[in-house]
């Protein structure tokens, strides 16, 4: 009895509707109720009123490849031949025309040294050898001019030795011998504002005169054959991409020590720590960078110059790092305490607990908003046209746009470099992920 | 003999709260003491501050002929002859097994890779999961994240172990297992002070039971004596709650 009842009960109902095939998804994702159906229409409405037209501006109406504005003029659609004749002033801005190659190897060269390091398996300590070899080319390709060398190899050979050094020894002389690395290296890299400064000060204390830059003016310069080229002439591309670079990568640890100092014991530390994080956000970077540029030449002793691109350059290394340092606490503050005793009972180090143990898992809980913040950067590095530092934004409107006979074009000028500025975010966004996954394999969640 | 750890008249205060009163305690080489009392009592706070991972602030402790104080010198020289153990076993998640054995014996010992391997291998076998030495501790039952814990200390060749109430976090069929691992210790002549209310292990492994209550070492008894014949209100009744299910 019981059987039969079911079996016509079953046959009474039906199939249910179909929920597979295009006619599925259509009635169970676009038309589910009135609701759906509606903003369906309207959705299909909007896309037909906008896409089409937008797909004959952008490339079937376009004028492509190398044409006169009076043909662009005439045409309907975009005008990809401002592009085609304006992109080197876009991408390298003031540069002399003629050198416009140095600024293109010297993006290759950054670009590459940053690709290099994106893969986890170059993590090891020789990166930072990359890293000096990479930065030191792009100077030297960007600046030419003689390269007071002496110095700087010096410092760059000093720094090899201690990293082949670090390498094959262990434990906290592996440490000292690191700092002693980043030290030289430092110094190989920023010899030369860091004399001029100190040289200033002291000139300016004692009327010294060029003390150390005469002392390692003994030191032998080699001329590269390229004329020199000073950083107020550099601009587009590679000045974008410099600010973002070192601005990241110098932020990165200075935020640590910062996130780290805000909870230290220390309460000196703490005080500055907390006291450097709350000023520097409490101001927008504008200000940081007009602060920078307007400001602190006067307080500076005379003889002292710093160039525009190096006080932008440190305002936004200390923008970035008072922001990323409170995305790192948020990071430190997810550990649990059982990690840190479990470290102190084994007896390491307050330095060891925090490199070994707090931050490698801290810093990948914070992967997603480290990388945001990186965007972030990124983009804001076009504030820097403010104190008329020419940048992809200031190249395009000042020097590509300037040009009467193309004035009209801004729109193909922005869309050309908002495609550049997506293809990096968007490479940032995909490394992000990437990250995430790396760290999730062969582990599961920590309950 | 000399004791191994002795603590003189400590007292701690959690802010107004005394958790720690008076407490007096030596330690022999080779004894190994089980500590048992009331939640709240102060047990954990009385072991963590042998390795100070709490601080004390009145009276004097001792650890090997060397006196905490907030030297960091001597904080971190106690350390390495001390070894702990915890409830939530406190692996680090993001390295392998192997890794949370090596990584002390390299950076505090100074120890070659290879080397801090090779014992951490050693280890790993005497507490049965050698196999497991790849794996992340995520992947492993508690029990074996435990008798990893176990290992990680041992790695250290500590003097002293210490042990937070090791086998509360497991489930009945693991407890067993882990224990086995701390019978054995207790064998080859480890120092051991043990939180637990297993009162089994007490019965069969310590030569040395501690009855605690509100921040006070109420009474001490070798095992036999303590289970058969109490002397307090206060043991009596925590025995009879312990024991009476
Ligand atoms: N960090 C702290 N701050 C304030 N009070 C604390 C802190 N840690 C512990 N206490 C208090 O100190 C007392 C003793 O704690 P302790 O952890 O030593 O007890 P216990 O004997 O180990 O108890 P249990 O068996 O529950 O683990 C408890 O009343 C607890 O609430
Ligand atoms: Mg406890």
């Amino acid at each position: 009895m019981a059987v039969s009842d079911t079996a016509t009960e079953s046959a009474a109902i039906g199939p249910p509707p179909a929920t597979t095939g295009f006619l599925g998804w259509m009635r169970k994702n676009l038309f589910s109720n009135v609701w759906n159906t509606l903003l369906t229409i309207v959705c299909a409405y909007l896309i037909i009123r906008i896409v089409p037209p937008l797909v004959s501006w952008l490339f079937l109406d376009a004028t492509w490849g190398e044409a006169a504005p009076q043909q662009c003029r005439a045409a309907e659609g975009a005008c990809w031949a401002f592009v085609t004749e304006k992109h080197r002033v876009i991408l390298f801005g003031r540069y002399p025309f003629l050198e416009h190659w140095r600024p293109l190897l010297g993006i290759c060269v950054l670009l590459t040294v940053v690709l290099t390091s994106c893969f986890r398996r170059c993590w090891r300590p020789w990166i930072a050898l990359v890293w000096i070899g990479g930065l030191g080319a792009f100077f030297v390709l960007m600046f030419g001019g003689d390269v007071p060398i002496g110095l700087r190899a010096a410092a760059a050979a000093a720094a090899g030795a201690f990293l082949i050094a670090t390498l094959r020894s262990s434990g906290s002389t592996r440490s000292l011998l690191f700092g002693a690395t980043a030290l030289f290296a430092l110094l190989a890299l920023a010899a030369g504002p860091i004399f001029r400064v100190i040289d200033g000060v002291l000139n300016a204390a004692f009327g010294t005169g060029p003390l150390l830059a005469g002392a390692t003016g003994i030191w032998f310069e080699i001329p590269t054959g390229l004329g020199f080229v000073s950083t107020s002439l550099w601009g587009g591309l590679p000045l974008t991409l410099l600010l973002s670079i070192l601005g990241i990568v110098v932020a990165f640890p200075l935020a640590i020590l910062l996130a780290l100092g805000r909870r230290s014991k220390m309460p000196l530390i703490r005080m500055f720590c907390v006291g450097y994080i709350e000023v520097i956000r409490g101001v927008p970077l504008i200000s940081l960078l007009f602060v920078g540029s307007f400001l602190l030449p006067l307080f500076l002793p005379r003889g002292v110059e710093i160039s525009d691109l190096l006080r932008a350059q440190v305002a936004i290394i200390g923008f970035s790092a008072a922001y990323l340092a409170e995305v790192i606490r948020g990071g430190l503050q997810a550990i649990p305490r059982g990690q840190f005793e479990a470290a102190d009972a084994l007896g390491l180090s307050y330095w060891q607990k925090m490199a070994k143990i707090v931050l490698p898992q801290a810093i990948t809980i914070v992967i997603p908003p480290i990388v945001n913040t990186f965007i972030g950067l990124f983009k804001d590095t076009s504030l820097v046209s403010i104190v008329s530092l020419t940048d992809l934004l200031l190249a395009t409107k000042d020097i590509a746009l300037a040009d009467v006979d193309w004035r009209a074009f801004y729109a193909e000028g922005y869309a050309f470099i908002a495609l550049i500025y997506f293809v990096f975010c968007f490479f940032m966004s995909k490394y992000s992920q990437y990250l995430e996954r790396q760290f999730e394999t062969g582990r599961q969640k920590r309950r | 003999m000399q004791p191994i750890i002795t603590m003189r008249g400590v007292d701690k205060w959690y802010g107004q709260f005394h958790v720690l009163k008076g407490i007096n305690l030596d330690v022999q080489p080779k004894e190994r003491i089980v500590i048992c009392g009331p939640s709240g009592s102060g047990k954990s706070t009385l072991i963590r501050c042998i390795n100070r991972l709490e601080e004390h602030q009145k009276g004097q402790i001792v650890v090997d002929g060397v006196e905490l104080t907030n030297d960091l010198k001597h904080i971190e020289q106690i350390r390495r002859e001390v070894g702990m153990v915890f409830q939530h076993f406190n692996l680090f998640p993001h390295m392998t097994v192997l890794e949370n054995l090596a990584l002390a014996p390299i950076w505090v010992r100074k120890m070659p890779k290879a080397e801090a391997e090779e014992r951490a291998m050693f280890y790993l076998k005497r507490v049965r999961i050698a196999e497991q030495a790849k794996k992340y501790p995520g992947q492993l039952s508690g029990g074996q994240q435990q008798r990893v814990a176990i290992a990680r200390s041992l790695c250290m060749n500590p003097k002293i172990m210490l042990f937070d109430e090791p086998t509360s976090a497991l489930d009945p069929e693991m407890i067993k297992e882990v224990l086995d691992v701390m019978i054995e210790l207790a064998k080859e002549g480890m120092t051991m002070l043990c939180v637990t209310h297993e009162m089994g292990f007490a019965k069969s492994v310590a030569n040395r039971v501690i009855f605690m209550d509100q921040g006070q070492i109420v009474e001490q008894n070798e095992p036999h004596e303590f289970f058969n014949n109490p002397q307090s209100d206060r043991t009596k009744l925590f025995l009879s709650q312990i024991l009476g299910h």
